[in-house]
């Protein structure tokens, strides 16, 4: 019987040919991932109670982007204390301040198709963009893999999610992960393996493979993976990452697969989630217009560089409405620099946007940019579960860059294809 | 194990559990804003030993640790549930909060008490002298309850091999 990327990948990291669906086997980790908020501080008391350090510095990768930078005492300890423990530890690749984990991680070449691979937050599925099985963990998991260098799993079913058709104007991979999240729920995934394949996949570009893979976790599934292929070994190459045997990491055509589910992106209209879930997606049309306070263009997830150009594509020549605020937070340094270069961020200040630093910024309530009470927010974010960027009263609306954008113009919310 | 009945309802979520803007406050002070949202009675209320027991999802979204551990520190016994998130179902055995999937909590109401045998998920509703059915907790999962969580499970383990 055939085997699927995410079982190949599996067996190779537990040492088997072949592995089962539901058996429980214990993997090698090819690489460690964590951040400021979930590793040192919440690792450090417990690796000292053990008396052991690291498995091996080279195989993590450490960045800070949750508390970067720090906004207080309390953030700037929690800094402190993540750059003192990646010295005592020798940890050779360690980003501080340089953008959010799940985009740093791969554009500094650190991801390769086939490998094992853990992260210390939820999102780590982005890293299955790249050809990895790659899935989040907490603190006392990652501490387990950080002094063992193994883990154990589950051996997860394959859910293979198919997408025909060529995607429209003014819309984006982040319209279908939304798309996914109101057809199949939050647990459509039920902590397995999603398989995202056919044309559509294809013709996407690295960055928007890395949304839709990002957005596995809004589907609760374990990782989410989309089989290499020339444009992820090029992306990979260009990063300084070795591509390696690429070819060998293809699901086999007798491969078997819990569910297919097929969507078709020709008609999709632009999706808009209503506070407060992912899964109360709907199509723009059908969504009230909301009067929004704060227009957000952030997070692993929705501010990638092609995530900005979506942004200026839509915002050059026009303003942000008048007592509205479009604020900014690119994902990375690097996309930073990128932007700068092409000219992206000019247009994006000219339309009214202020820029936040690279890094985490208020998508997930840690950073600058956080909500008052009863603020309503559109976000090019993942997640909007109640209060989960500011004040447990505040809102949050999900939307692709495009449609935040345009919104931002209009005041609220508004089909991005009326604006271009 | 036996305790006492909180009930919530489907989708209850890390962010709700350990809200993130409170996330850099020390365990006891972030565990008093737990489920805040959804409600504001619980971290004042609960007791020793009680039970939560919720819907499809429970603990979806972020890794956080401190979504299960919040519980752990407010004296919470187990969670049950049909279905749990990925994560927070690692992270809850971890820290040594026993995690149960059981798909007849319609049979259980708040404060009704409960009894729970971890090694065959059996839950027996004591208030309503109902025996329900829940799945068995794995067997490497039981070795991390029995040595209290993953920290007390590696200290014994390198020891041994020390």
């Amino acid at each position: 019987m055939g085997q699927s990327i995410a079982e190949k990948i599996i067996a190779k990291a537990a040492g088997k040919k072949t592995v089962q669906t539901g058996e429980i086997v214990t993997c090698a980790v090819d690489l460690a991932m964590i951040h400021d908020s979930g590793g040192p501080r919440r690792v450090k008391p417990a690796m000292e109670k053990l008396g052991v350090g690291v498995w091996d510095p080279a195989k993590i990768v450490l960045v800070s982007d949750h508390f970067a930078p720090c906004t207080d005492a309390e953030s700037a300890a929690i800094l402190k204390l993540t750059r003192e423990w990646a010295a005592e530890q020798g940890i050779l690749n360690f980003y501080d301040q340089q953008g959010i984990c799940h985009v740093v991680t791969p554009e500094r070449g650190h991801l390769a198709p086939g490998m094992f691979a853990v992260g210390g937050d939820s999102h780590s599925p982005t890293g299955g963009a790249f050809g990895c099985y790659m899935f989040g963990i907490g603190a006392t998991d990652m501490l387990g893999v950080l002094v063992t260098g193994e883990t154990w799993i589950k051996v997860p079913e394959t859910i293979r999610i198919n997408w025909s058709g060529q995607l429209g104007t003014g819309l984006a991979a982040k319209d279908m992960a939304l798309k996914m999240c109101a057809t199949l729920g939050m647990d459509g995934g039920g902590y397995q393996a999603i398989q995202y394949a056919g044309e559509t996949i294809r013709n996407l570009d690295m960055l928007e493979r890395m949304t839709l893979c990002n957005m596995a976790a809004e589907l609760g599934a374990q990782a989410g993976i989309i089989e290499p292929d020339e444009v992820t070994a090029a992306y990979v190459e260009a990063a300084g990452g070795t591509p390696g045997d690429w070819r060998d990491f293809q699901s086999d055509q007798d491969a078997t697969y819990a569910v297919t589910h097929e969507f078709d992106a020709t008609n999709l209209e632009p999706q808009v989630a209503a506070p407060h879930s992912p899964a109360n997606a709907a199509d723009v049309s059908a969504i009230e217009k909301a009067e929004i306070d704060q227009f957000y263009i952030g997070a692993c997830t929705g501010a990638k560089l092609g995530d900005l150009k979506m942004a200026a594509s839509i915002l050059e020549g026009k303003k942000v409405a008048k007592g509205k605020r479009l604020t900014i937070a690119p994902a990375s340094s690097q996309i930073l620099t990128q932007a700068t270069k092409q000219g992206i961020i000019e247009i994006l200040l000219d339309a009214g946007a202020s820029l936040l630093p690279p890094g985490c910024g208020a998508c997930a309530g840690y950073g600058v940019g956080v909500l008052a009470e009863d603020e309503v927010c559109l976000a090019s974010t993942a997640r909007n579960f109640q209060g989960r960027m500011g004040a447990s009263s505040s809102k949050v609306y999900l939307a692709s860059p495009y449609t935040v954008a345009a919104s931002a113009v209009t005041g609220h919310i508004v089909d991005p294809r009326e604006v271009l | 194990m036996a305790g006492r009945v909180w009930k919530f309802g489907d989708d209850v979520n890390t962010d709700v559990l350990a809200p993130g803007i409170y996330i850099k406050l020390p365990l006891e002070d972030l565990a008093s804003h737990c489920l805040e949202a959804v409600e504001p009675n619980f971290a004042s209320y609960v007791q020793d030993g009680d039970i939560v027991v919720g819907g499809v999802n429970f603990g979806m979204g972020s890794s956080r640790e401190q979504a299960a551990q919040v519980l752990k520190a407010l004296g919470v016994a187990a969670v049950i549930a049909p279905s749990f998130g990925g994560i927070f179902y690692r992270n809850a055995f971890n820290l040594g909060l026993p995690a149960i999937v059981s798909n007849e909590i319609d049979q259980i109401a708040a404060e009704q008490e409960l009894k729970i045998v971890l090694k065959t998920g059996v839950i027996e509703n004591i208030t309503t002298g109902k025996q329900l059915a829940g799945e068995a907790v794995p067997e490497n999962l039981m070795d991390l309850v029995e040595a209290g969580g993953l920290v007390p499970y590696l200290e014994q383990k390198l020891n041994k091999k020390g």
